[in-house]
């Protein structure tokens, strides 16, 4: 479904003399149909990069990196993921309604798809009420939620989702959790970055820990918790290296 | 071309959303309704000094909206980060800057269809000679001349990241372009050499818009164009905006986007 062969990121400074700086360091990662995968790891760790790879919004260095098969240098390999990002920002001065119709004519949805889809995807974030109001009008919450119906409007097989909680209240957050839920009894497969690893160990069957472009860590959150004899946030911090201060 | 009508499609509703058209229309319709109620010069000519204000207002209005709408497209879709889910679809980055281009191009073409209809009934206002075919005429090569200006200024916003940078240089250019574009070659046979040949190379250059420009014929009541001119006048548009936007797909290809 996803694979990511001993990938590498750098970025070049635009500053001369100054070094590449290596955001991704030989990733290799294997995402099974079905599964919800947790990829974790500090600020800075290669997250947002690895995502930009599979997105296609950067070429990687070296290394490729394939969604069903199809390298994601090609377009195509996009047409039945769903992406929302962290920060979601749309045009706002369309109504929900229009930017899922716009979103879907990209797509290619059939036109007598369209509106099904339209109905279905604002039902399950619980925006039908305000379907037809544009985007500026909305809260922050109803606006991650816009985000989410357009990652679905095309019933992806995999959605990639950017750290989907982040900035959301509690109510949004379970909201948010509900649905990934939801998916996953639909057999979708979501790969998706958090740093709340209280969510991840509630919704993850496998998780990927990162750190400084590096893999340090991959496999069922049952597993690790078992080989460390710690909750998924101690491991993760003790993989990333973080010492308590003594007091 | 299934991808393109989309991204074409939140342009024209961005253009009907924002108010930039309805104030350059109202301010040119005001102006022209104000020119032609003032017979100062109290002849028939009246008619005609009417004509040659509102078509010149038809102009710079057309080339306000023509640069304002294109200089912010892919700047906005960079700060806003809709760039993000949109290249997260199945489309290209060259998809996107066709699309734009389609959407602000048919844009401009439906705000000249408004500006020139409103034209041809202040004209029937105050004579009753009007041309319409050459009206058609003038408008298609206007809108000819705006694809060239759309394509030149989509290059403009993938190099330069503030759209006003942008939007004031292709404003000067293309002012620049249709009042002295026409004669650089008589400047360059004045100058010594290296400077001559470098005038000449621009004056081979550039789109030249002056071509596109029909005004004096519809002021003067002058017949039609003949089809091949106008014909060729379009290829010569086409071939402008093929070389704009296949520079600007090279330069937008491996652009960070952030």
């Amino acid at each position: 479904m996803l694979k990511i062969e001993n990938l590498i990121v750098e970025y070049r400074s635009k500053e001369i003399g100054q070094p590449v700086r290596r955001a991704v360091d030989g990733l290799s990662l294997d995402v099974q149909a079905g599964e919800v995968f947790g990829f974790l790891g500090p600020n800075g760790a290669g997250k947002t990069s690895t995502m930009n790879v599979l997105l296609g919004f950067v070429n990687a260095t070296a290394g490729d990196a394939y969604l069903f098969g199809v390298n994601v240098k090609e377009p195509v390999a996009r047409q039945r993921i769903g992406y929302l990002p962290e920060l979601t920002y749309y045009y706002k001065f369309l109504t929900a309604e229009e930017i899922l119709r716009f979103y879907a004519g990209i797509f290619r949805i059939p036109r007598n798809e369209v509106e099904n889809r339209i109905d279905a995807v604002l039902k399950l974030v619980e925006l039908d009420h305000a379907r037809k109001r544009v985007i500026k009008s909305y809260s922050k919450g109803m606006q991650q939620r816009v985000g989410l119906a357009q990652a679905l409007i095309n019933n992806p097989d995999l959605l990639i989702l950017d750290e989907p909680t982040s900035g959301l209240d509690p109510i949004g957050r379970m909201k948010v959790r509900e649905i990934i839920q939801r998916l996953r009894n639909e057999g979708k497969t979501v790969f998706f970055s958090s740093h709340e690893l209280g969510e991840v160990e509630m919704v993850c069957d496998r998780v990927a820990i990162l750190h400084e472009g590096k893999l340090r860590a991959e496999g069922k959150v049952s597993s690790l918790v078992n080989q460390h004899q710690m909750n998924l946030e101690q491991i993760f911090l003790k993989l990333v290296g973080f010492q308590p201060s003594p007091n | 071309m299934h991808s393109l009508w989309p991204l074409a499609l939140v342009v024209l509703k961005e253009l009907v959303r924002r108010k930039d058209f309805y104030v350059l229309f109202v301010l040119t319709a005001l102006l022209s309704v104000l020119m032609g109620s003032v017979n100062f010069f109290n002849t028939a000519q009246i008619a005609r000094y009417l004509k040659e204000i509102c078509l010149a207002l038809i102009w710079i209005s057309s080339l306000v909206i023509a640069i304002t709408t294109t200089a912010r497209q892919i700047p906005a879709e960079r700060e806003n980060r809709t760039i993000f889910p949109l290249l997260a679809k199945p489309v290209s980055r060259g998809q996107v800057l066709m699309g734009k281009f389609l959407g602000c191009w048919l844009a401009c073409g439906l705000c000249l269809l408004v500006f020139y209809a409103f034209f041809g009934v202040l004209s029937i206002g105050r004579s009753a000679e009007n041309n319409w075919l050459l009206l058609g005429q003038a408008l298609l090569l206007h809108w000819a001349m705006l694809g060239i200006l759309v394509a030149m200024t989509l290059l403009g916003s993938v190099v330069f990241a503030a759209p006003s940078s942008n939007g004031t240089i292709c404003f000067i250019v293309s002012v620049g372009i249709l009042l002295l574009g026409r004669h650089l070659n008589k400047v360059a046979l004045q100058l010594a050499e290296p400077a001559q040949s470098i005038i000449y190379a621009v004056y081979f250059a550039i789109p030249h818009f002056e071509i596109f420009d029909v005004r004096d014929l519809v002021i003067h009541h002058v017949g039609l164009v003949p089809a091949g001119p106008v014909a060729l006048a379009v290829l010569y548009a086409a071939a402008y905006v093929a070389v704009f936007l296949l520079a600007a797909r090279l330069v937008f290809r491996r652009q960070a986007l952030n």
